[in-house]
């Protein structure tokens, strides 16, 4: 019962960080990459307009930077769950 | 300088052919030493591969011709609607590394159609996700064979199909030899070739045009001829006076880039040779971590690759907008010569007139030339354009074969081993799966030398195929654990028969006498972009019919709980 009961915990608080990272996905690429784009593009870093850069760069470079937040915490989350083994 | 002078002396052609025979030797040489003794090293590679080498080897198996040699090229002409490609082929493994594969190696078996088959306890689910399998597939390798004809064809001056019969011998040697298992190290080496290939021309351009070596930040810096001017802003100047749309605001509907993107992220999650990368792991935090690797590999040569479309496009209109035809330089002449570049005098100036205003434009340029010419255009050294050559032979051949491994695995594990014949031998199996690789690559092979008209226009939509069957029924499988077979099954057929048809009426417009006009899309979406909608509805389809319809049992549910948990996973087992 109590495997059961932990199981369950961990499930939950892996769906959070799911949740949370995908909302940040979802903000930097049809968010600041599309829906956003031409507002963003009145500010510019060098030569690149903010929401080019975003649609062409930016998004790309956080979705790499996700993945590993979420291997972090993954890996961290299975040695407090003892799923690490 | 008698080292420089022997380096110059040799040509384009001879770099050409000992770079390629040297990378084919790597391969062959890596497919020998690797060979499948099982089956589950010949569908799973053993499932003891380290997360770097899955990662690269994800990569390369990703990274196809089209990534190489043509995505640049449809930036450079697409200027912001490229993103889509960036975003939609980048994004789709935060959803793969999130939401699919720590589970799926979890699961611990062969292929995608067995997830499915047991998941939903059925064996028409896994017929339907077997067919699904093979449809996807098989779009998808035909694209690949072409590619390397092209590749051979025009770098080693053969005939397309004679090029393609070449990479049928090779991808056949090594995908019949090793299995997942060769596959894997053959496209470790493939992966470390095709981005050298690729990286090297992009820094000495991006030195050249903008003194900075790194392509990501060279393309938002300012030009070296001392103007002080902008890189992007003088390309969206060059594309206004010209009359395109200017280069970083892009012209398709803000809606149509939100439904590509959407189809081209969830279709790479749903893309079951991308999927079986992940079975070849040791462990779960294998399956995330290699899930990182691969998107970090990937991404260096995606954000390179829309700096290159901006050298490229900009040199291009330099170089020839308004120029003395007869002063053109070689380059020039040699692509004509193989059709890439067409240039009709409309109004006998000696001029060339590039514009967007088709009545009055004289110059038509294929797209892939862009990353193929690119070297030459901007006067590179000649064992850089050879470099070239090999490297779309690498990303090509390696997709090619990752492909073939599913389509023999859908075969010969889920046709025979699981619904035609349980009782086949661990042996036999291994026999069956080398015999459906052999017949894969010729039924590849043929498509390559004689592709339907449509195979170009259906490989984009793999991925819309991909979007509108896999992903739900993976995801609610994993997610739900009320989900059942009735609203799985239903929601993949419902889904794939829309985008099939979606597909047909506008991409080949095979229902009306002629292709229906843009204006008739369904809320202005795209054949390209309708697989997000496709997948909506197979969502939507599922969860109705599962309402309606009796709970798993509690065997399976018990599997869905267990799969959620990273410990205790066993081995790959039949």
């Amino acid at each position: 019962m109590i495997k059961k009961e932990s199981a369950k915990a961990y499930w939950k608080e892996n769906i959070r960080y799911v949740l949370i990272l995908l909302l940040i996905w979802f903000a930097v690429s049809y968010g600041a990459g599309i829906l956003f784009k031409d507002a963003l593009n009145n500010f510019k870093i060098a030569g690149f307009k903010l929401g080019f850069w975003f649609a062409q760069q930016g998004s790309m470079y956080v979705f790499v930077i996700l993945i590993f937040v979420y291997v972090r915490l993954m890996n961290k989350l299975d040695k407090k769950y003892g799923y690490d083994a | 300088m008698m080292h420089s002078l022997l380096v110059e002396g040799i040509g384009v052609q001879n770099w050409t052919y000992i770079l390629v025979g040297l990378t084919f030797a790597l391969y062959i040489g890596i497919a020998i030493w690797s060979r499948a003794s099982s089956t589950k090293e010949f569908y799973v590679a053993g499932g003891g591969v380290s997360p770097l080498a899955n990662g690269m080897a994800t990569a390369a198996d990703w990274m196809s011709a089209a990534s190489f040699i043509s995505m640049a090229g449809i930036i450079s002409f697409a200027g912001y609607d490229g993103a889509v490609y960036l975003m939609g082929w980048t994004g789709g493994y935060v959803l793969l590394a999130l939401l699919l594969a720590p589970y799926l190696r979890k699961f611990g078996k062969f292929t995608v159609p067995d997830f499915i088959g047991d998941r939903y306890y059925s064996k028409t689910a896994r017929i339907v996700a077997v067919f699904c399998a093979l449809l996807v597939s098989f779009t998808y390798v035909a694209g690949q064979m072409r590619g390397v004809g092209i590749v051979f064809s025009r770098f080693l001056e053969v005939d397309i199909n004679t090029g393609v019969v070449i990479g049928m011998l090779i991808v056949l040697f090594y995908a019949v030899l090793g299995g997942m298992k060769g596959i894997t190290y053959t496209q470790v080496a493939q992966y470390c070739v095709l981005i050298f290939a690729f990286m090297v021309p992009a820094i000495f351009i991006s030195i050249q045009m903008t003194g900075n070596p790194i392509p990501q930040l060279g393309f938002g810096g300012e030009l070296t001829d001392g103007s002080g001017i902008y890189l992007l802003d003088k390309l969206d100047g060059l594309s206004t006076e010209l009359g395109f749309a200017e280069y970083t605001e892009g012209s398709k509907s803000l809606i149509d880039v939100f439904a590509i993107t959407l189809a081209l992220m969830v279709g790479t999650a749903g893309l079951p040779h991308v999927i079986v990368r992940f079975f070849t792991v040791k462990r779960v935090k294998d399956a995330r971590k290699s899930a990182g690797i691969a998107l970090l590999l990937i991404v260096l040569l995606y954000s390179t690759a829309p700096a290159v479309a901006v050298f490229a496009r900009t040199n291009m209109i330099e170089t020839v907008s308004n120029q003395r035809y007869a002063n053109v330089p070689e380059w020039f002449k040699k692509w004509e010569t193989t059709g890439l570049i067409t240039f009709t005098d409309k109004n006998n100036d000696g001029l060339i007139q590039y514009v967007a205003d088709k009545n009055i434009n004289e110059l038509v340029i294929d797209r892939d030339i862009m990353v193929l010419a690119n070297p030459e255009i901007a006067k590179l050294p000649n064992w850089v354009i050879a470099l070239v050559a090999a490297g779309g032979l690498a990303a090509a051949l390696s997709t090619a074969a990752g492909l073939l491994l599913v389509i023999s695995a859908s075969v010969s594990h889920d046709l025979i081993k699981k619904i035609i014949n349980p009782k086949i031998s661990e042996k036999g199996e291994l026999v069956a799966a080398r015999l459906s690789a052999v017949g894969a690559v010729c039924v590849a092979g043929y498509f390559g030398i004689n592709p339907p008209g449509f195979v170009a226009a259906v490989v984009a939509l793999a991925f819309g195929l991909a979007a509108a069957s896999f992903f739900p029924a993976i995801i609610l499988g994993i997610f739900y654990k009320r989900m059942n077979k009735e609203g799985a099954i239903a929601g993949m057929v419902v889904g794939i028969t829309a985008m099939l048809l979606y597909m047909i009426k506008f991409k080949l417009g095979w229902f009306d006498e002629v292709l229906p006009d843009k204006g008739e899309w369904w809320f202005g979406i795209s054949p390209e972009g309708f697989g997000s909608i496709a997948m909506c509805l197979n969502f939507i389809v599922s969860v109705v019919i599962m309402k309606f319809t009796p709970a798993p049992p509690e065997d399976v549910q018990e599997i869905v709980e267990n799969i959620r948990i990273p410990s205790g996973e066993g081995a790959a087992t039949h």
